[in-house]
């Protein structure tokens, strides 16, 4: 069956004209695109669903009432996601404000390249889990970083974001995302080798 | 040759592909001859990819239904960027 959308529809360009002019359909067409991405960052960000909705909805109003001032040289969901992780940071900031770590200090680095468990992992492992099981052990390995790291991993590997990207949306520099984004990985490689490691290899089995 | 320690160090630049010919040369030549570091490297990048698989869920039934309302009721109001 051929597509019914057309080129028109996927030229992003056309529809932020249109939307600029007022056309509520090509201003829908942009928040359908869009609208589980900014979500999924707000609920990995600040961890709470009803964060999460006020986020998804701000996002959205937010970008519409400023469609004039996006001069499309960054993409439309670059944009947003700027959008949305600023208004994600609010959130966990007046949530947390006394107990977290501030995404914009320095952290003390210390222990945190530690590698505990060297394990070979299983071929495919994830085929092990059921959709759900592996969405809610991989989610469950995010939610458990710092706020520093877990932004910088959220919008690094999970929207794929440039590190450029990142350190702009953040309001950090490009090394502090990039030794974040490693200890974010090496913490989440550990995670998950509790539940993808090849039955038999235990820790230091090379050493 | 390059210390575990200084191959970590490296890794994530490594995985991005963004270290430099020379760099890239010398970490190859770590994880080649040594087995933990390999092993580190290997569950690292499949880290990164199973994340990067997960596509988003759909947006449960009444927030979408919320968020529609809420633009409908914006976009009825003014129009776009016509900041007041």
């Amino acid at each position: 069956m051929p597509a019914t959308t057309t080129a028109e529809v996927f030229d992003e360009s056309a529809l932020l004209a249109k939307a600029r002019e007022g056309d509520l359909a090509a201003f829908n067409e942009l928040v359908n695109r869009y609208s589980r991405k900014i979500y999924r960052l707000a609920k990995h960000i600040t961890q709470n669903d009803e964060d999460a909705e006020d986020v998804l909805q701000e996002t959205f109003l937010k970008a519409f009432e400023h469609l004039s001032s996006f001069q499309g040289q960054s993409k439309f969901y670059t944009w947003i996601v700027r959008i949305a992780v600023n208004e994600s940071l609010m959130k966990l900031r007046k949530r947390k404000s006394d107990r977290t770590v501030p995404l914009d200090e320095p952290l003390d680095m210390g222990e945190d390249t530690v590698v505990r468990e060297i394990a070979v992992w299983e071929d495919n492992p994830e085929q092990k889990y059921s959709r759900e099981e592996l969405a809610g052990i991989l989610d469950e390995a995010v939610q458990s970083l710092k706020p520093a790291f877990r932004t910088v991993f959220v919008l690094r590997d999970i929207e794929e974001l440039s590190t450029e990207e990142t350190a702009e949306a953040l309001g950090i520099s490009v090394p502090a995302v990039k030794s974040r984004l490693l200890r974010a990985r090496l913490q989440l490689r550990e995670k998950l080798t509790r539940f993808f490691k090849r039955k038999g290899d235990d820790v230091f089995a090379y050493l | 040759m390059l210390t575990c320690k200084e191959f970590l160090q490296e890794l994530s630049d490594y995985l991005d592909a963004t270290v430099d010919v020379e760099l890239r040369r010398r970490l190859e030549a770590h994880i080649t001859n040594c087995p933990n570091c390999f092993v580190i490297f290997d569950t690292t990048k499949r880290t990164i990819q199973v994340y990067k698989g997960m596509q988003p869920q759909a947006l449960p039934q009444d927030v979408e239904a919320r968020l529609m309302k809420a633009v409908e009721r914006k976009m009825s109001g003014k129009k776009p960027g016509a900041s007041v």
